[in-house]
């Protein structure tokens, strides 16, 4: 009992910072805040992947957090890669 | 009975600290200050909502599996923050207006990539936000 209403809650809570992360990511005036509020979407992910194996007790779901953890990673440090190499600079 | 409530509390406490990420992501007034609340906090909410799945369970299989997206979390989070806010420094993302300090202005040759830490005979310790740029 205690349980379901904290999986209930962790929804909730977890769909609302969805919402305000992609509110960052649509309106951030630069693109390094547009990374940074990708990044922040892929850890929020995470942690909807792991309130719902606690949901469905399917523990393979776990796989599925690993894997996006290690991409969310690859593709801050290309985006970061890429801002740095590529050359266009604010104010200029 | 006791896992359950422990299950319970870290879920709620992961989702909290998630959601202050979340806010500080939107409400920070700049790139860096962003990157503070979201690196910090997001880690941390990820992790609890891990240690909630490896209490719920507890067979060794998936405890091995909630280490180690915690391990990979709290490895790669310091680096990619650490690339990503380089990369904006470099591209000249303004900073805050009531930034006090900022240690790399002036000395930093954003062509050749090399910083410029000892010239003019400048004295590295002073401390205080009374420096000029």
């Amino acid at each position: 009992m205690v349980l379901q209403f904290a999986i209930v809650v962790s929804y909730l809570l977890l769909s609302l910072a969805l919402l305000l992360g992609f509110i960052r990511l649509i309106r951030g005036p630069s693109l390094p805040d547009r990374v940074v509020a990708l990044e922040l979407l892929a850890s929020l992910t995470v942690g909807f992947i792991a309130v719902s194996v606690v949901a469905s007790g399917r523990a393979p779901f776990l796989d599925v957090a690993m894997v996006l953890a290690l991409t969310a990673f690859l593709a801050a440090l290309g985006f970061a890669r890429y801002l740095e190499k590529g050359g266009h600079r604010i104010g200029d | 009975m006791v896992i359950e409530w422990l299950t319970a509390f870290a879920l709620l406490a992961g989702s909290v600290f998630m959601l202050i990420a979340a806010l500080g992501v939107l409400r920070m007034p700049d790139l860096l200050t962003r990157m503070h609340a979201t690196t910090k906090a997001g880690v941390l909410g990820a992790g609890l909502t891990m240690v909630a799945v490896a209490v719920h369970f507890g067979t060794e299989p998936v405890i091995a599996k909630a280490v180690a997206v915690i391990a990979f979390l709290l490895l790669t989070a310091p680096v990619a923050a650490h690339a990503i806010g380089r990369a904006g420094y470099f591209m000249g993302v303004p900073l805050w207006e009531n930034t006090q300090v900022d240690e790399l202005k002036g000395r930093y040759d954003e062509k050749t990539h090399t910083l410029a830490s000892s010239d003019e005979g400048e004295s590295a310790e002073s401390d205080g936000p009374a420096r000029e740029g």
